[in-house]
């Protein structure tokens, strides 16, 4: 196991080092005028011009260029450093303000999915075909047709401006009472995926053999689902689960600008939408690990899960 | 799960009666008392810099105007008055004499001397500072000392340091008097001194000549009615508090959250639930609903933004005036403010904004009255395209209103016009600049300082900075020089007026709308007003308690 978890963390980095040379050639690739996207509709002066050019090294065009800037900036990145975002701010605190809030929705997103998603799932598994299992599917088709750009403003407007139960908006400091709403909204689809994952999942494994046994050894109902069913069941839950918590937390851009939440998503939107080369490669670079480390922490509890699962 | 659904039937009845109780006693009309102790939120996007000399959009702007004093303000008519200057005169308009009232601190104690304005100034000016507004001081002697251009465009090798690093235009007489002496004279130099790059520094913002401290502009030290309270929350919010030791007009609240929103849709369902006191601009989307929402605390007001399209004018479809003419004449405008923007915005009929003095109605004249029989038969006489293009940046909300205006271009004129969308101005400008044919395109203009040369000089004169269609006459260029330097602000204007007029002959481009400040705010707050350049008057707005 060990082996195995130092094997994947050496793969990791070239993982890492693969996707920012990517992520850092698209951006290189697709930017017009950083300068000006940045001034927006007023004219440059061109004494700010050769100041800004000179500063993040625009003026290194091409192939070579494009190599400069790279390795200038993974050497950075060695050193911890994440370099300026175009407006001058330090990349690593911008992130490091918007970190917090972000994971703190996620986590509520990724809690409303398990505690509603899974046992909503296990239950409808259970009595497939019956009144609660198709009124959920209904449900969770429902939801999953609906785009968040929708679902957002829609719960938004009526929970907190029309009967005021939760607050309209977050903010940069908000109390989790203010999260709960932006988080079940992004929970949501979540929610929808892992219940119909553990319905089916529950549903095949209630009519496997070792249930049978289970059942004709007079094994309690309780124990039967708690123990046997849902240990074998969760593993494909548990994988989505994981890959989900990288997808909250990048693609939370709508909920977090619905509410304003100045998170990881928002900075990343604006970030694309002004040409912030630097700044978009910095927080995809943060992604990157983030996602990284949760489908290492997946495959890991696929073991726990499933004994029979062994890493060499 | 119970009792949460319990909570909420529970609490509609609540809300209503509260809606109803706040409609009776609250609102607008100056009822319930003004509370001096409490303190009011006011939207606002994330600043890109908060040092005067480098803000140049209205967020910088709106937290800037409560942190400093400017020299002048504007009066009623936009006329610049003193404010922070004691006295601002000149006799032949090139030899400015600036005398400083006497009593204003900054908010760390120090003095406002002559010298914070001078170092502010010639940091702001100093080219290797990169500051955005950088421009504005131009007119003062020896700013082109202080430029450096790089020897090969773009290219590899590094900008000389410029010559000089203190602008020769700028002499200290006193502790409290300075003298500015310009390149050229201009009348309206007083009139510019309004704006927020003209602001001073105290000598705690530097760490040596010239050399801005680290970390300044997050805990910034101006000497205006408020100061900071903490540091920048970047992305969150922006506190300040009453400086009581403020020698001008006191503000009547203790203090302004200015509120970090990235999409406005957020900020209104704020102010409509009053958790947020100001919206300064109320989302389009969100117009149609705005009078029932908000009732009387919707309000409108004057602002100086001016929405054009211009003609390429090298482009030799597009080189008779008559050609131009038509198209303009073929336009409805109100029909496109009343369906496309819900009356947010004005019809515009001239080539300046009517916030500025001298300017006059409709001197567009019969070009832009809306005609379409004459409209057809003066293209058809002057040969116009047959395929009119109207290309616009795709992330400014601009498609609505130039595929409207495409669809009477193709009712009216019997042409094929289509909208092209650029993703961004700057690929916009860019295609402009390499003269790429794009057809006609938008731009739009918000004034800096209300001079009707600010919109004369950089949109329509040969080498003005954002004359992007290459329009070009010596005579217009002329009058605007005559004006800039003529004697008094009235011969001033005429010149000015005179050069107008000039535009509407060549019609170089197509005036369309002039902006308006649509602004809204919750029960908590009274006497909201919003100045020409989109920021909320802090001095006046009033806490309710």
């Amino acid at each position: 196991m060990f082996r195995y978890i130092v094997r994947r963390l050496l793969q990791m980095v070239l993982a890492f080092f693969g996707t920012t040379l990517i992520v850092y050639a698209l951006m290189f690739a697709g930017q017009g005028d950083p300068i000006q996207a940045l001034a927006g509709e007023r004219p440059v002066t061109p004494a700010q011009r050769a100041y800004l050019t000179e500063t993040f090294h625009l003026d290194k065009k091409g192939v070579g260029g494009f190599f400069y800037r790279y390795f200038d900036y993974i050497g950075n990145l060695l050193h911890g450093d994440l370099g300026q975002s175009l407006t001058q701010r330090p990349i690593g605190k911008m992130i490091e303000t918007a970190w917090p809030v972000t994971l703190k929705l996620a986590l509520i997103a990724i809690a409303v999915a398990i505690l509603f998603g899974v046992t909503a799932g296990v239950i409808a598994g259970i009595r497939r075909g019956g009144f609660f299992d198709n009124s959920t599917l209904l449900l969770t088709l429902l939801v999953l047709g609906i785009p968040s750009i929708v679902l957002a403003p829609l719960a938004q407007y009526f929970l907190g401006v029309k009967l005021s139960i939760f607050p309209p908006t977050a903010g940069a400091q908000p109390s989790f009472y203010a999260l709960l709403l932006p988080g079940i909204v992004l929970g949501s689809l979540s929610l929808a995926t892992a219940l119909r994952l553990t319905r089916t999942s529950v549903a095949e494994n209630m009519r496997s053999d070792y249930v049978r046994t289970a059942k004709s050894k007079g094994l309690a109902r309780r124990r039967i689902v708690g123990v046997h069913v849902l240990r074998n069941s969760l593993i494909p839950v548990v994988t989505f689960l994981g890959v989900e918590l990288g997808n909250l937390m990048s693609g939370a851009i709508i909920t977090e600008g619905v509410f304003n939440i100045p998170g990881i998503g928002f900075n990343l939107f604006r970030g694309i939408r002004t040409e912030d080369g630097p700044l978009v490669v910095g927080i995809v670079s943060i992604l990157v690990v983030v996602y990284l480390i949760c489908n290492l922490v997946v495959d890991v509890l696929y073991a726990v899960l499933d004994p029979r699962i062994r890493y060499v | 799960m119970q009792v949460r659904r319990l909570a909420a039937w529970a609490a509609v009845p609540l809300v209503a009666t509260l809606g109803l109780a706040a409609c009776g006693s609250g609102g607008d009309g100056g009822s319930g008392d003004s509370n001096p102790n409490a303190t009011v939120s006011i939207q606002i996007g994330e600043p890109q810099h908060l040092i005067p000399t480098n803000t140049t959009e209205t967020a910088g702007n709106q937290v800037l105007a409560g942190l400093f004093t400017p020299l002048v303000t504007y009066d009623a008519q936009n006329k610049p008055v003193e404010d922070q200057a004691e006295s601002i005169t000149s006799t032949d308009n090139t030899l400015w004499t600036i005398k400083l009232k006497d009593g204003y601190t900054f908010h760390n104690g120090e003095k406002v001397t002559s010298d914070s304005y001078i170092n502010a100034w010639n940091y702001g000016a100093y080219a290797p500072n990169g500051q955005g507004a950088a421009y504005f001081f131009e007119k003062i002697a020896g700013y082109d000392d202080l430029q450096s251009t790089d020897p090969d465009g773009d290219g590899p090798q590094k900008a000389p340091t410029p010559k000089a690093n203190t602008l020769t235009g700028l002499k200290k007489v006193d502790d409290l008097t300075f003298t500015v002496t310009l390149s050229a004279p201009y009348t309206d130099f007083k009139s510019m001194l309004g704006y927020n790059a003209f602001y001073p520094l105290p000598n705690a913002a530097f760490s040596s000549p010239g050399v801005i401290k680290d970390g300044f502009e997050d805990a910034i030290i101006g000497d205006g009615p408020f100061k900071m309270k903490g540091t920048w929350q970047h992305d969150a919010k922006i506190e300040v508090e009453k400086y009581d030791a403020f020698a001008g007009e006191k503000p009547k609240v203790a203090g302004v959250e200015f509120r970090i929103y990235q999409q406005l849709t957020a900020a209104y369902a704020d102010v409509i639930s009053d958790n947020l006191d100001v919206l300064p601009t109320i989302p389009t989307e969100n117009l149609t609903s705005v009078t029932t929402d908000l009732g009387d605390r919707f309000q409108q007001s004057p602002m100086s933004s001016f929405q054009f399209v211009a003609f390429p004018t090298f482009d030799p479809n597009f080189a008779k005036p008559e050609v131009r003419k038509a198209i303009s004449m073929a336009i409805d405008r109100d029909e496109i403010i009343k369906s496309v923007f819900k009356d947010s915005q004005q019809s515009a009929r001239s080539f300046v904004s009517p916030v500025v003095s001298g300017y006059r109605d409709n001197t567009c004249g019969a070009a832009c009255e809306f005609n379409p029989t004459k409209a057809k038969a003066d293209y058809t006489a002057a040969g116009g395209p047959a395929k009119i293009e109207i290309s616009y940046n795709g992330d400014g909300g601009h498609k609505d209103w130039v595929d409207a205006t495409c669809n009477q271009l193709k009712t009216n004129l019997g042409v094929d016009c289509v909208g092209a969308a650029e993703p961004k101005f700057a690929d916009l400008l860019d295609k402009v600049e390499k003269k790429t044919p794009v057809g006609m395109f938008r731009l739009g203009w918000v004034m800096d300082y209300p001079s009707m040369e600010d919109y004369l000089g950089p949109l329509y004169s040969t080498n003005g900075s954002s004359n992007y269609y290459g329009y070009s006459n010596p005579q217009f260029d002329a009058l605007v020089k005559e004006g800039s330097a003529a004697a008094t602000p009235e011969e001033a204007i005429k010149k000015y007026q005179a050069a107008e007029d000039i535009l509407a002959n060549d019609m170089p481009v197509i005036p369309l709308r002039f902006g308006q400040n649509n602004f809204g705010y919750s029960n908590k707050v009274k006497n909201v007003e919003m100045d020409l350049f989109q920021v909320v008057n802090l001095t006046k707005i009033e806490a309710v308690s």
